[in-house]
């Protein structure tokens, strides 16, 4: 297994995963994702190589629908959820700004 | 004349016009609104749209239509599951006050099948959690002792059966989080294989592992609940195309010359009440004319660890959906990188932040081989090993928790003793296999314990034989 994981570790996948932690959060989440992970420590003596990777259950085929039109969802009930909506669209800040 | 409380008792007595499908949902809502005060099972109750339903059941059956086979049966939905119109909340501020347009698949079949929703119930935030105290919106209680957790993460769903408010009810799966809660709370709780019930609009946390369940009373309502809820869904590319075998004849089957297998490997950890209910399991069905054999599943043991990495790298990867853009919660901000940072920091709770974490970690640039990739290996391993064993054993035993229900907070600050609740859960999960929990007897302080019974894929016929011959011993036993 990977080195005891640190302070830029969690910072770095913290922006990954847009989380904002502040440095307690941080000094917290490298405690217990470091006790977490000293626990996973277990699967490291076994033999793997030789093992194929199992993604799921069952080995499972794309499968595509016939191409002709159906129902779907309502627009209108759909943009009532939205947090902002403007003209039929979902509404967003922008883009480009401070933290882009 | 005393009024029916299974699922299957209400139906009967509904379709016979015997009993009005109104009467059986304001009996079930005026439990509610007695006692789920003291319980929170529900974080939302349906009252409204549950008597209009009921009342069209009634007038069906008085056209002389049926109604089908949950006629009139009041049911409990876990809140990850979308309900048209209806609060769906997955215990997260993210989805606080979201009102889905769409119904799971799940749920227009139980409406299909004459089931009556009486309200959504609590769970661990996004499904992630062992005790249901993960909620944004409240603790649930353990119906046999208030001080205790129902286990998790659907713990209202169970917490609901146990209490009477409801006879059947709705969970989901993904590392134990039916059979957990069933096992705390005293009732029967079904992890289907994987593929077996349509997943479309169960939000989604772990997708190569979810799957959902049903609670009941007894094993042969979860059958019926089972069987109405099953089969080939066109909207799940995961659904299992061939139909689903009918339950009932097996829960009165019996397990006589059936292949029970003891896991001789089986990880310790389980507290000696729990130990003695389980070993009189392999005692109660052996009387019952089963043959107990011995088996080996080496990787099991390495169940927890594959769980914990791939889990929390699939949720990582479904919960990057909630960016305040298009449903749920947003946190003004002036431009969208920060909109949703700021989102994400505000809306999810400590331990949904926590997996996103790991499972980010695990995925990440120069970690993925060490951890996601190890343990995608592990996962196949521990398949293997299930598949040797049965060709040995028809079904597999184990506990399903190591303890009886723990006091609230006990393990809410300790992430890893939490983690370990589901040690004996997680590897049907990996494996996708089907695994359910029947009560069997109390442990320490007269709280439940539940045997875990374990099948190979499809297997569920075979599993609720022995389920169903569980609880007759138990039966007996009074």
């Amino acid at each position: 297994m990977a080195g005891r994981i640190t302070d830029d570790d969690v910072a770095h996948v913290a922006r990954l995963a847009r989380l904002g932690l502040d440095p307690d959060d941080v000094q917290r989440a490298v405690a217990e994702l470091g006790a977490v992970l000293e626990h996973f420590a277990d699967i490291d003596a076994l033999e793997l190589d030789a093992v194929e990777p199992m993604a799921q259950p069952y080995p499972l085929t794309n499968v595509l629908r016939e191409d002709v039109v159906t129902t779907s969802l309502d627009r209108d009930e759909v943009l009532a959820q939205a947090p902002d909506a403007v003209d039929g669209r979902f509404a967003v800040p922008p883009i480009l700004g401070d933290g882009a | 004349m005393s009024t029916p409380s299974t699922a299957i008792g209400i139906a009967a007595a509904v379709r016979s016009g015997s009993m009005s499908a109104v009467d059986a949902v304001e009996q079930s809502l005026e439990r509610i609104g007695a006692s789920d005060g003291d319980i929170g099972a529900f974080l939302t109750v349906t009252a409204s749209s549950a008597r209009d339903e009921a009342a069209a059941i009634d007038a069906a059956v008085a056209s002389g239509s049926d109604p089908g086979p949950l006629a009139g049966v009041p049911i409990a939905i876990k809140d990850n599951m979308c309900t048209r119109g209806i609060p769906t909340t997955c215990a997260s501020r993210m989805l606080d006050g979201w009102l889905p347009p769409y119904d799971a698949t799940v749920i227009s079949r139980l409406r299909t099948a004459g089931a009556v929703i009486v309200g959504k119930t609590n769970l661990d935030e996004f499904a992630m959690g062992s005790s249901t105290e993960n909620s944004a919106f409240g603790v649930t209680k353990n119906p046999h002792d208030p001080t205790r957790v129902p286990g998790g993460s659907s713990g209202g769903s169970a917490a609901a059966v146990a209490a009477g408010f409801v006879p059947v009810s709705l969970g989901s799966d993904t590392g134990g989080s039916i059979r957990q809660p069933a096992g705390l709370c005293g009732v029967v709780g079904v992890k289907p294989t994987y593929g077996a019930v349509s997943r479309l609009g169960l939000v989604a946390f772990a997708s190569s592992l979810d799957q959902i369940g049903p609670f009941a009373g007894n094993v042969a309502d979860a059958a019926v609940v089972l069987e109405a809820i099953a089969g080939h869904d066109p909207g799940d590319s995961t659904s299992i195309p061939e139909p689903f075998g009918p339950l009932g004849a097996a829960v009165p089957r019996g397990v006589e010359g059936m292949r029970v297998g003891r896991i001789t490997d089986l990880p310790a950890g389980a507290d000696p009440d729990v130990t003695e209910r389980f070993e009189a399991a392999f005692d109660a069905l052996a009387d019952a004319g089963a043959d107990i054999v011995d088996v080996e599943v080496p990787a099991f043991t390495y169940g927890l660890t594959a769980y914990y990495l791939i889990a929390p790298a699939e949720a990582s990867s479904n919960l990057a959906r909630y960016d305040g853009v298009r449903y749920g919660h947003r946190v003004a901000a002036p431009d969208t990188d920060a909109m949703y940072v700021a989102t994400r920091t505000d809306g999810f709770g400590a331990e949904v932040k926590r997996r996103i974490l790991l499972g980010t970690y695990a995925l990440s640039a120069g970690y993925y081989d060490a951890y996601y990739g190890k343990a995608q290996r592990v996962r196949r391993l521990i398949a293997d090993d299930f598949a040797r064993a049965y060709t040995h054993a028809d079904v597999l035993l184990t506990p399903t928790a190591p303890t009886v229900a723990f006091e609230i907070g006990a393990k809410s600050d300790d992430p890893l003793a939490m983690y370990l609740c589901d040690t004996y859960t997680i590897p049907s999960n990996l494996a996708g296999h089907p695994a359910m929990s029947v009560p069997f007897g109390t442990g320490a302080d007269g709280l439940p314990v539940g045997v875990q019974v374990l099948a190979p894929a499809v297997g569920e016929a075979t599993m609720f034989a022995v389920g169903a011959a569980l609880e007759r011993a138990m039966g007996a036993q009074r």
